[in-house]
């Protein structure tokens, strides 16, 4: 090959250097997982209850001044296929076969809703390179600052469900999607969507308590009936409803690390567009690794010296113009 | 380094010149009703596919056939290896376009790009983003390849005072220059690859691994040696230039060496993780022909005839190059997939876009060529 | 030419012109969902001469079912019971009252054996031997237990001759039950629910009977489809209201001023079947039932609902379909209605919608042909490269 001894010496030195930090991506312990905000607040929603008469989606769009989303070319219904930037919650439908029973995975059908999940450990803040996407330290909302945003759409990739979406059709683009109606709070007010929805499918509240209640409902009989709370879970006003079968997980409890959006179905959720996500947040996983390489920036100091040092002892030893 | 590289006062304006400019002028015009009309009148780009051909290829690629720069200092400054000094230039040529390029397209393809300021705003940013140390160090970076350009310029206006008097400044900062010029290539080529670790179960796991930083990094260098061969190659076609054969060859080895080693890993990789390698379909097509795009400059190096021969030598570049660029094209966008019902392919005038912005590059690679001493003088290989 | 049947007509029935009476009995045809031909048939059969008699037995009632035919204007009720039907026994319209009512009830029920219509209202009461409700001294229960078999059909006007009504709320201490109840549950007959029903549900039905000799399609619980099959909730003119989350909170709020959904006040119209906000009350224009004015449902017409559930109650949303979808059936295809009970509709986002911008062929085409365009290069290229080494026959330059 033509290597001499003392050059197979300095690229191995410098080459293992290299490797030796690049190749070490899993270390010994990784970063500890972001634990729950205790004041988090969040929503609860249960498929079960839901009827699909999406009346979420109407006041969504009418509390955060959105405009119609059309679908039908013929360009007169506001009717979403999917979230959008226009859209930050949708109903959707799953069917299976005839369709005709509730909440039944085979011949059967289930309402799901869609939204920003507001993660425990979200991946988008995380990747959001100037913290246009972050988490308000108090009630947990994962929040967009438009000032901020570069418009890079790195929270697109990011995200697991899919969640940001972008102005594609704009100028000045923003990006766009639920902000868990924060804009409300001051005036007393809370997510749109729980305080509209009739049956209490949606529910909104302390995600701990909303916790409590998901439990509460995965332990009744089915067939009893039982009190479900109205627009919030600490409302007095609740309604009489007959238990249906439900699948026994509440997602969002550690999915991606957990969300604060929680979800009850008796559909499998992977059968309703909700991914299988393992307990680590990816955001957890690349931080880990980010920090493995770059703790204190030692690696490219040191990375920086070593290569200077070669480099000046050669270039000291050749006669440059 | 001047009487190394060859003055050449040929005309700049020729016709595969007028050619590019025809192209170069088609894409300004899109690039124009880009801004007027937002990313969706030009692109395919969507919420499913947000990053595109821009993206993967303009920034992607393009910064990692720009690491000849990178990869020559390596083996010059580092690894001592002053023969390869002639080339040291063009390679820092090709690599100051493909970095400025790879960053204008960049700025054309953010959304919100009145902000992009904000990005250098220590306290505005997000240090645990993967993007941020890409962008940082890429902006750095071009810096540095400016830098390092400048002595090349500064030669075309020999009676300036000033002008000497800034070159000997650089030369006696040269290893400094050249040390962070191989630091920041080494930072941002694997945080590149590091991006795609958020995407988890988006990205194939025939690409979504730990390890993609290495990986990334390993197939950056490795493309920086093939883009030099290619480029000199090239240009002596081009220019009707003596080849430098013999030091192409050399160059060729070493290169050969980067990618066995990134193979091996790579296989390694797979193998560990049990990554479905056969049983994935189409990306399982991509997946094996990326590696064997690898292959092939390997398989070249391994008998000494094929090495001295040109031809193999220019096929061994064109593979390496290729087999980088698909393995980003995987990694990116081939193997992402955020759920079935997307799909993306890039639309015409996104096409036409890219097609013009290298066009822009090879128009101000040849008038640089021209008009300053860059490429090696014959009988110096 | 033979004297048409409905040439009598002006004969028959004092100053109504034929083209007068062709109109109404097109307008009951249409009201009952028939086609248009089926106006002449109605015409025809209650041109005849003999005007079919009915018999109407009260039970427990509050003359309410009797009230809400005075407001029908197509036939009016005078119209009604002195030109189209004989009305032989009714406890509040009879002229004769005493022995005599109970006379001509007899005579005619004899003279017009399995040929008269028997229409009852008001709830029979059971207990004790049904002594809580006595008409000549006899029991109510006794007296309908007798007449019935002796009926072409039997009519169920109102709630409480439909399936209880007031009289049997909790704790229904008389033992108050419906006529079909009351029969023994054995009977076909047609239930009209309402508190009151709509007056031309019951006219359409009885025409109905009259003119074709059978009885109109009805439900599992003997109500005629045509008034209820769907819910109040499905021809709600608030519906909207409803979907898209707009809910009066209190009697007066801004919503209620607004004429938002009562739903949150406890408005029944989810779990009732009638036709009500079709049909209206009155006959003094639209919104002229409860809820157009602002006053939640209460689910007169349902058992299990009407004077059980609490009136601020919220209803049970079981019943409850948005409409949309076509079904099969036996009997054909419908779309909505109660029919489509817990069946989902079209009308919503599937979980993975195709989305996105994918392959055009002009962008294919351009992308092959500057891959085409590469890779000509290249081998033009590399042949040049060939042309240099055979020329040269070596390296250009020693090692």
């Amino acid at each position: 090959m033509g290597l001499s001894r003392r050059d197979f010496f300095k690229l191995s030195a410098s080459g293992s250097l290299v490797l030796a930090s690049s190749a070490s991506p899993v270390p010994a312990a990784a970063l500890e997982p972001v634990p729950r905000l205790p004041e988090g607040m969040g929503i609860l929603y249960d498929a079960t209850v839901c009827i699909g008469c999406k009346a979420c989606m109407a006041v969504c769009k009418e509390y955060n001044y959105l405009p119609p989303d059309h679908h039908d070319p013929s360009n007169v219904w506001d009717d979403p296929e999917d979230l959008s930037s226009k859209t930050y919650n949708i109903v959707k439908l799953y069917t299976n076969g005839a369709g005709q029973v509730k909440d039944q995975e085979a011949n059967g059908y289930s309402y799901i809703r869609r939204l920003c999940m507001h993660c425990v450990d979200p991946s988008c803040t995380s990747a959001c390179p100037v913290d246009a996407l972050h988490k308000n330290p108090h009630t947990g909302a994962v929040l967009y600052d438009k000032d901020a945003c570069l418009g890079c759409r790195y929270c697109q990739i990011a995200c697991p469900y899919n969640v940001p979406k972008f102005e594609w059709d704009k100028p000045f683009p923003q990006i766009r999607k639920c902000q868990l109606c924060s804009h409300l709070i001051p005036q007393g007010g809370y997510a749109a969507c729980c305080e509209f929805c009739p049956t209490g499918a949606s529910i909104y509240g302390n995600v701990q308590d909303l916790l409590k209640e998901a439990k509460r409902r995965l332990s009744l009989t089915t067939g009893q009936m039982a009190d479900y709370p109205l627009r919030r879970i600490d409302s007095s006003d609740k309604t009489q409803r007959k238990v249906t079968l439900y699948n026994n997980h509440i997602y969002g409890a550690r999915e991606g690390g957990g969300t604060q959006v929680l979800m009850l179905a008796n559909v499998p959720f992977n059968k309703l567009g909700l991914p299988l996500l393992p307990a680590e947040s990816t955001a957890d996983r690349t931080e880990t690794l980010y920090h493995a390489l770059y703790k204190g920036m030692i690696f490219p100091y040191v990375l920086f010296g070593a290569v200077f040092y070669l480099i000046y002892k050669n270039t000291s030893n050749q006669d440059l113009p | 380094m001047a009487d190394e590289s060859l003055h050449m006062n040929t005309k700049v304006v020729t016709k595969p010149f007028l050619l590019l400019a025809a192209l170069a002028v088609v894409a300004v015009v899109l690039i124009i009703y880009r801004f007027m009309a937002g990313l969706g009148a030009v692109t395919n780009l969507s919420d499913g596919y947000p990053w595109g051909l821009w993206i993967t290829f303009d920034d992607l690629v393009g910064t990692a056939m720009g690491c000849g720069g990178f990869a020559m200092a390596i083996l010059v400054y580092v690894l001592n290896r002053w023969e390869y000094h002639p080339v040291v230039r063009s390679a820092i040529l090709t690599s100051v376009f493909g970095y400025t390029l790879a960053s204008l397209a960049l700025f054309i393809d953010i959304g919100r790009y009145w902000n992009g300021y904000k990005i250098f705003l220590p306290w505005q940013v997000n240090f645990s983003s993967v993007l941020v140390q890409v962008a940082l160090c890429v902006a750095a970076y071009v810096v540095v390849l400016w830098i390092e350009l400048l002595p090349t310029i500064l030669e075309g206006y020999p009676h300036k005072v000033k002008a000497v008097e800034t070159r000997r400044r650089l030369t006696r900062w040269l290893p400094a220059i050249a040390a962070v010029g191989i630091m920041l290539p080494t930072l941002h080529q694997s945080s590149l690859g590091t991006l795609m670790v958020i995407a988890g179960y988006k990205l194939s796991p025939l690409w979504q691994t730990s390890f993609l930083p290495l990986f990334f990094l390993l197939s950056a260098v490795a493309m920086g040696f093939a883009a030099t061969v290619f480029e000199s190659i090239l240009s002596s076609v081009a220019f009707k230039r003596p080849f430098e054969t013999s030091m192409l060859s050399k160059l060729a080895r070493v290169m050969a060496w980067v990618v066995a080693v990134y193979l091996v890993l790579r296989c390694a990789d797979l193998l560990f993780r049990d990554a479905p390698v056969f049983t994935s379909g189409f990306l399982s097509v991509m997946l094996i022909l990326e590696n064997l795009f690898y292959l092939v400059p390997v398989l070249i190096v391994v008998s000494p005839s094929l090495t001295s021969d040109l031809r193999f030598l220019f096929l061994a570049s064109c593979s390496l190059l290729l087999a980088g660029s698909l393995y980003r094209f995987n990694g990116f966008l081939i193997g992402f997939d955020p759920g079935a019902g997307w799909r993306y392919f890039p639309a015409v005038p996104e096409i036409l876009i890219t097609l013009g912005l290298v066009a822009i590059e090879l128009m101000a690679y040849l008038y640089f060529v021209k008009r300053f001493s860059v490429l090696p003088k014959a009988g110096h290989a | 030419m033979k004297e048409r049947e409905s040439d009598l007509v002006p004969r028959h029935l004092g100053m109504v012109s034929r083209r007068d009476f062709l109109k109404f009995c097109s307008v009951a045809a249409a009201g009952m969902g028939l086609p248009l031909g089926m106006g002449a048939k109605i015409a025809e059969a209650v041109a005849n001469l003999k005007r079919p008699p009915v018999i109407w037995l009260s039970g427990q009632e509050c003359t309410g079912c009797t009230e809400t035919l005075l407001r029908s204007t197509h036939p009016t009720v005078e119209h009604l019971i002195l030109n189209l039907i004989s009305l032989d026994y009714h406890e509040t319209l009879s002229t004769p009252s005493g022995h005599l009512a109970e006379e001509a009830k007899a005579k005619s029920i004899a003279e017009n054996k399995g040929k008269f219509i028997l229409v009852t209202d008001g709830a029979i009461p059971m207990k004790d031997g049904g002594v809580y409700c006595q008409v000549g001294g006899r029991p109510v229960l006794e007296i309908l237990r007798e007449t019935a078999p002796q009926a072409m059909a039997v009519i169920a006007i109102g709630s409480c001759a439909s399936w209880g009504g007031i009289p049997s709320a909790s704790p229904n201490p008389t033992g108050a039950v419906s006529t079909s109840e009351a029969l023994g549950g054995k009977f076909t007959l047609i239930n009209i629910p309402g508190c009151p029903p709509n007056p031309y549900n019951f006219l359409s039905t009885v025409l109905y009977v009259l003119t074709f000799n059978k009885l109109p399609e009805l439900d599992d619980k003997g109500r005629p489809k045509f008034a209820y099959r769907r819910l109040i909730h499905e021809g709600c003119e608030r519906r909207a209201h409803f979907d898209a989350g707009r809910f009066a909170l209190s009697f007066g709020d801004d919503g209620h001023r607004r004429g938002w959904c009562l739903y949150k006040l406890g408005c029944k119209g989810p779990e009732t079947f009638n036709n009500c906000p079709e049909q209206l009350f009155g006959d003094v224009g639209p919104r002229s039932w409860p809820a157009g004015t602002g006053c939640p449902c209460f689910g007169c017409s349902e058992k299990g609902v009407g004077f059980t559930k609490p009136i601020p109650e919220q209803a049970s949303l079981e019943h409850y379909t948005p409409a949309g979808l076509l079904l099969e059936h036996e009997g054909g295809v419908r779309v909505g209605g109660a029919q489509m009970r817990q069946t989902p509709p079209t009308a919503f986002a599937p979980i993975e919608p195709p989305e996105g911008h994918g392959v055009t062929t002009a962008a294919v085409g351009l992308a092959a042909g500057l891959a085409g365009v590469a890779v000509g290069a290249g081998a033009v290229i590399a042949m040049k490269l060939g042309k240099e080494k055979s020329e040269t026959g070596a390296n250009t330059e020693k090692d």
